[in-house]
This record gives C-alpha cells, structure tokens and sequence, in this order.
C-alpha cells in the first residue's frame, strides 16, 4: 500500500515537473545580463531574486487577464544556469495541469515590458524574452523639423543683411543730396564753385568774398 | 641660359617704375585697396586653407607611409609651393591687373591662359559651393538631441529599423538617404531634392553678402572665417586628446613606412596635393596681390603663407586622426563585447568569465573543445589596425566617419555644431577665391557695362552660378559632383600653372621680373628663386602633369554608386559611366586647355582693353 502511494506521489510530482523543459512549446527563454547593465552596483542573482521574476510575471498575468487570479506557483521556472538564463512557463490558475497559449503570455509580457523591467532595473537589451522582439518607441516627430526653424533664423538674417547693405548706399546719398541743396540755398553771392572729384581742379579766387579786404 | 621670347610692345602696355610711384603717392585710380595688412594676409590663408587641408591631406598622410610623407611633402612645398606662389604674388601686385589683365598685358597671345583660369574657377566655384549648402544642411539638422544620424528611422509599422539602414549604418543612410536621397547610377536623376534647395540658396546668400562689395566686404567677413578654423581645431584637440584611443590614431597617422619613399605614386600625390592646396592658377590670387600697395613684400608673404598652410595640413591632420583613433577604438571595443556576448550565450556562461583580456586564451580553448559549435556563431575578427586604416578621404570622411566619432562623444550636438562651423568658414574662404577668380576676368572682358554697380555684378554672378549648380542638387547630384572635381579642377589648373610659369619666365623675361621685384621690395630675388622659377618648378609642374595624364586616360573610367539592390552593399558598387559622359569630361577638361590657345584670335579685341590704365 505505502509502496503505491509512492509511486503514485513520484509519477505525480513528476507529471507536474514535466511542463518546464527547455524547448517547451508552450514556455518562454529567459536571458538576464545583470553585470552588462549595471557594472559595479550588480546585484547577486539568488533565489530572492527569482522569486521577485516570478512574482512580476504572475502580476503581468494578472494585468492582462482581468479575473484570473495567477499566483506564484502558477509560474514555474527550470533550467537555470550559471549566465543567468532559464526557461518559464506559465499554468493557468483554473486548471493547474493546463498550460497558458504562448500567445497569451507573448501579450501579457508585452504591456507589462516596462514594469518587469523596472523591477530587475533593467531594459529591454539586457533582460531578454528570447522570441519576443521589444516594440521600438515611437519616434518624437515634432511638426516642424527643428533644421527648418534654424534655417529660416540663419537666412533671415543674411536676407535683411543683404538689404542694409544694398539700401544703405542709396540712403546715404539722399541725404547727401539733401544736405547740398540746403548748403546751396545758404551760400548767396558766392559763386566759387568747388569741383569736387579731381583735387588737381583749379580754385577760382576771383568770386570769394575780397570786399572785406580790400580798402578802398 | 637667359632665354626671352621677343614681346614687342609689352613697354606700352605696362606702367614703368615711375608711374607705378606717382600712382602710389596720389592715391589716383580706381582699383580698390586693403584697409590693412591683416586683411590681405587672412585673405589668402583663407583661400589657401580650405577643405583639403581637413579631409584630404590626412588620408594621403596615412594611406602613404604616415610620418614618412612629409618629407616628399615639405620637399616639394619649398621647391613647388612657395616659388609659385612668390610669383602670383609679384605678378599681381606688379602689373595691378586681375587674372586676365596679366596675362593679356604680358603679350596679347595669352590672354587665353586667363580665359582658361576665369573657367576653371567657374566649374570649381560651381560644384564648391554644394559642398558648403550639405555642410550647411548638416548644421541645421545638430541642433538637436539625439542627433538625427545617430540612430535608424523605425520602419512603417514599429516592427525594426528601415531595412537600407539596418544592413549598412545609421550615418550612411542620413548620408545617403535622407540628405542626398542618392539614385543607384548617374543616369537616374531622382528630381530635385527640396531641402537641400533650400540649404544651396542659403549657402549662395550667405556667400553674396560677404562678396556684396569685393575686397571691401570679403576683407571684414575674413576676420571670422579665417580664424575661427584655427580656434575650432584646438578645442577639438583638446577634447580629442582626452577620449581613449585617440593617441593610437596618432600614432598610427605618423608612423613612418620608408619604403613608401621609393613609390613614384608618393611623389606625384605629395605634389599635387602641394599645388591644390596652395589654390594656384585660380587667378584669385593674382588679384587679391593686385589690391596691395607697390611695394609690398611680397616675398614675406608668400613664405609666410605656405609656412601656415603646411602648418594647418599637419595640425588638421593630427586633430582628424585623435577623433579617428577614437573611432577606430570605440568600434573595436563593441566588436569585442559583440564576440564575447555571442560566447557568454552560447555556452552559458556566467558574465565576467570572458574579458578583453583573456577573450584570445579562452577562445582558443573552446574551438578545441567544441570547434563545431564555435564554426557556427559567425564570430566577427577584431583588429584595431583594420579599423584605423578604413582611411576615407573627401566628404566620406566629414559626413560618415567623423558623424559617426561625434555620436559617441558625450554632449555631441555642441560637437557636431563646432564641426560644421568650421567646415562651412573653411569653404566660404576658398569660395571668395574662387569668385573673386570669376568676377574680376568677367569685368576686364568688359562682359557687363561700367555703369553697372559691384553689387548687380556680383548679384548676376551668384545667381546665375546657383541656377547651374541645380544639377548636384539632384538625386545623383553626388555622382556630378565628383565628376566635376576629378575632370574639371585638375589637368587644367595643372597645365595653367604650367603657363604661367613659362610666360613670366620667358615671355615677360625673368630679367624684367627680377627688375620688377628689386623695385617693389628693395632687393633682388636670391639664387633660390632663380633657380626655381627658371627650372626646378617649371620642370616639377611638367613631370607632374605628364603623370597626370597619363594615369587619368589608362585608367577605366568608373565611378562608385551607391545602390541597395547591389550584392556588395553597403559597399559601394564600382560602375561604369556611360558613353555620353565622355563627352562631359571633354568638355570640363578640355575646353579651359583649348581656350589657352584661343587667345590668339583675340587679339583684336584686347588692343581695344588694353586703353584702361
């Protein structure tokens, strides 16, 4: 009698490890690359540690199955090894001998990405699901290309240059002009005329004022 | 041997000694002038130092024996470089004319040596000024973080990267990609690419507003885009000097391979990048020498300059090589880890087992131990040589290796903008050369009337130069690009210099010249200049052009494409032009050397120019 309930404990403990295998169609590798991401401040990979993955895992479970109350035992783990890499799979709290589609726990794992990689403080590159390919982010497109804004700053700057430097001219030489017709207007009886590009021109004496000089 | 051709006539056409004295003291005529010395002198280093100096003089330092190189280098800057240039100089300032007015008041017959000149800085200034508008685009686009070339666009549906990128580099595609949009050959055209229009207007714009007035204004915008290079270069030192690996890349820059000494392709490389570093046969030269006052020293100035320029070559050179060095050792690194990280999963190893350091000893013991699993990871081979030698040269070097070492640097969009600042002051410099070789022979040849002020000129030039450089703003503008550079920037300035050498030599008479020079600086011009002017240079310039030749015509006429369809990607595909091409390249080469001789039915002509001073 003691001999059958031990064989009958012993097949059935067996059935109940023969889920987790590696290469199990329903189960996920996992590869952990703690010293890669964090360096010096790398924490030990234990039993406390595990268990913490097994607990993120059920809460992922939970996230994405609404109802279904998956527990810690409901994650079985097997074939660790020293590079910190294992396999899962994942029962069904309903039925504790039937294993959940790996689809399910594909999606599952997906929403909760982010959270399970918290908890380990890790990313997507150094704790990896081997078959489940992280989502790229979306990249930030802001609705004006920021090259376009610096553009438009530098050639708006040499656009107004370009008109100083060609209007000023034109400016200067208004006033000018209007500062000569003033100096003409107040100049009377002097009719001593200046020609005012060669220097080598001859200056007419016989207009300038000589009246003050002369005595007679 | 004091060989003159006779040149009756060339008393008329030139002011004497006296006159030149009388011109001086009045201040009469109408040729502009320098507001100082300074400006003159940053002026020509300007044009002498350009792009070259950062992204061609490295790679011909590195690919040729390293330390070794300086020496035909610098043999042939003193016995090439310096004479040339002393004689640009003279001749400009002597004679007081542009270009064209040289070589047309040395005997009407050569008039075409300027014309030849006048078209050779036309196509360079066309294709030069692209150059600036990607530098420019490159600018644009760092005033961001992450830098836009640093990672892969994600593809349509977030799945991965877009596949072109994946397989070759996140910088060569925005190279590629996103800012050339290249077509596979030169005969696609792929359109006009829009942001780069508009990065080719800009560049235009900028560079009509330093070159609005001639010297007046180039001479105020050169106070910042000749110094700031120098300023740019020196942060870079320092902050290359303090990444790791940096030192390996000078090392390897330097070190010297004797044996390449005996290889002719050494010499001939050193000489020419001697002779187009140093901008001659622009015509540029000769007339900003022209704006001087008589009796500079010239002589000074042209030692001065080509102690800077080789200067420069040789700073650039080592700056480039920290930052490559860095490269090289960054991609090292990850192709280390890359391996170790394949071994560590293979074979389930703890992390940390497998080091740097002992990656060879525990490589080794596991290919006997498990060969067949090893022969199955496709393990990468990691040498640091192999990436310090990928020497890349021209605008593979500024926008795919050295993007890619600023990506890796902690604060790189501060990195990247320095770069291209840099860059850009570097092409503007050499660009107002260049224009400055245009314009002038355009106003002697009486093209636009008098009345007309600088501005319109310079205006219609720009604008009618940036319409014709719509063509290397098409998909397979890059394809034009390096076509105009190889065929139309080449032989012909190699077989002006030649003239030019051989019409103040012995058609002006080296006698007159010496004359010239005793007059304008106090002394005559030593053995040294003698005997380059008369001989050595004319004959380097010679030896030089006949190898030239000679390599360019035996040599298949290919060009390299970039093509995602080909089996090589991301390397690039060696492609043949197509026949019509040739007539191209005829065209670009031979048209500026045809109009040398073209000079003579000129003449006419020019008896009627030569009434203006």
């Amino acid at each position: 009698m003691l001999e059958k309930i031990l064989i009958l404990l012993c097949l059935s403990s067996a059935l109940a490890e023969q889920p987790c295998k590696p290469d199990a169609s329903d189960g996920y590798k996992v590869r952990l690359s703690i010293k890669t991401a964090l360096g010096d401040e790398a924490y030990v990979w234990n039993e406390n540690e595990m268990f913490l993955f097994r607990a993120t895992l059920a809460f992922a479970m939970r996230s994405h199955l609404n109802g279904q109350e998956f527990d810690v035992s409901n994650i079985i783990v097997c074939d660790e090894t020293p590079r910190v890499t294992f396999w899962f799979v994942v029962t069904s709290p309903l039925n504790t001998s039937g294993l959940v589609d790996k689809g399910v726990v594909e999606e599952a794992i997906r929403m909760s990405r982010n959270r399970i990689n918290s908890a380990f403080l890790l990313t997507d590159k150094t704790l990896e699901f081997i078959g489940i390919t992280p989502t790229l982010t979306a990249p930030v497109n802001p609705d004006t290309p920021p090259w376009l804004i610096v553009f438009g700053v530098v050639m708006g700057a040499v656009g107004a240059g370009i008109i100083v430097v060609l209007v000023s001219p034109l400016v200067l030489k208004k006033r000018k002009k209007n500062e000569e017709t003033d100096e003409d207007e107040e100049e009377t009886g002097v009719k001593a005329v200046e020609n005012g590009s060669t220097r080598e021109g001859v200056y007419n004496m016989s207009f300038s004022d000589d009246e003050r000089l002369t005595q007679m | 041997m004091k060989l003159t051709l006779p040149n009756p006539g060339l008393e008329d056409r030139i002011l004497s000694h006296k006159e030149l004295d009388k011109l001086e003291e009045e201040e009469a005529g109408d040729r502009p002038k320098w507001d100082n010395k300074a400006q003159y002198m940053l002026t020509c280093v300007g044009f002498c130092v350009g792009l070259g100096n950062v992204w061609r003089f490295p790679y011909l330092c590195q690919s040729h024996g390293g330390g070794a190189f300086m020496i035909p280098f610098l043999i042939l800057l003193v016995l090439e470089g310096i004479p040339l240039l002393h004689l640009e100089f003279a001749i400009g300032q002597r004679l007081r004319r542009g270009s064209l007015g040289v070589w047309a008041t040395i005997h009407p017959y050569l008039t075409g040596v300027g014309i030849a000149s006048m078209c050779v800085s036309l196509t360079i200034s066309l294709y030069y000024n692209t150059i600036i508008a990607w530098i420019m685009w490159y600018f644009f686009n760092s005033f961001q973080n992450p830098l836009p070339w640093s990672q892969c666009p994600t593809n349509a549906n977030l799945t991965g990267f877009v596949s072109e990128c994946e397989r070759s580099s996140p910088v060569d595609y925005f190279w590629y990609r996103e800012t050339l949009n290249v077509t596979p050959r030169i005969e696609d055209d792929g359109g006009l690419q829009w942001w780069i229009v508009l990065c080719h207007i800009c560049a235009w714009s900028v560079l009509y507003i330093c070159i609005i007035r001639g010297i007046e204004t180039t001479g105020k915008a050169v106070y910042v885009t000749s110094t700031l290079p120098y300023v740019v270069l020196t942060i870079f030192l320092i902050r290359g000097l303090t990444l790791k690996g940096s030192l390996d890349g000078v090392k390897f820059l330097f070190t010297p391979d004797l044996a390449e000494l005996a290889k002719p392709s050494t010499w001939l490389d050193a000489g020419a990048q001697v002779f187009y570093s140093f901008s001659l046969a622009f015509g540029g030269l000769i007339s900003f020498s022209s704006y001087n006052s008589v009796h500079n020293n010239c002589e000074q100035d042209a030692v001065i300059i080509s102690c800077i320029n080789g200067f420069t070559s040789v700073y650039a050179a080592t700056v480039i090589y920290t930052i490559i060095g860095f490269r090289a050792t960054e991609r090292f690194d990850s192709c280390l880890s890359g391996n170790i990280l394949t071994l560590l999963n293979a074979f389930d190893l703890p992390e940390g087992n497998v080091t740097g350091s002992n990656y060879d000893q525990v490589f080794q013991h596991l290919n006997e131990t498990h060969p067949d699993v090893i022969q199955h990871l496709d393990l990468k081979t990691c040498n640091l040589n192999t990436f310090l030698s990928e020497g890349v040269e021209g605008t593979g070097l500024a926008f795919i290796v050295f993007t890619e070492a600023i990506t890796k640097m902690p604060v790189s969009p501060v990195w990247s903008v320095l770069f291209f600042i840099m860059l850009f002051c570097l092409g503007l410099s050499s660009m107002f050369g260049n224009i400055e070789g245009v314009v002038v022979p355009l106003q002697d040849l009486k093209v636009f009337p008098k009345t007309w002020p600088k501005e319109t000129i310079t205006g219609i030039t720009c604008i009618i130069c940036c319409l014709v450089g719509l063509i290397f703003l098409q998909g397979s503008g890059n394809y034009w690009l390096s076509l105009f550079d190889t065929y139309g920037g080449s032989i012909p300035l190699l077989v002006v210099a030649f003239c030019e050498m051989v019409s103040v030599v012995y058609i002006y008479g080296i006698d007159r010249f010496n004359d010239d020079i005793k007059f304008m600086i106090g002394h005559k011009p030593n053995f040294f200049w003698q005997a380059t002017w008369r001989v050595i240079s004319p004959l380097i310039m010679f030896v030089i052009l006949v190898f030239y030749v000679v390599t360019k015509v035996s040599e298949k006429l290919l060009y390299k494409a970039w093509d995602p369809e080909s089996e090589k990607f991301p390397t690039l595909e060696d492609k043949s032009y197509p026949a019509w091409i040739y007539v191209i390249i005829f065209i670009l080469a031979g048209i500026p050397c045809i109009a040398i001789p073209s000079g003579i039915c000129r003449i006419k002509r020019l008896l009627h120019l030569e009434e203006c001073c």
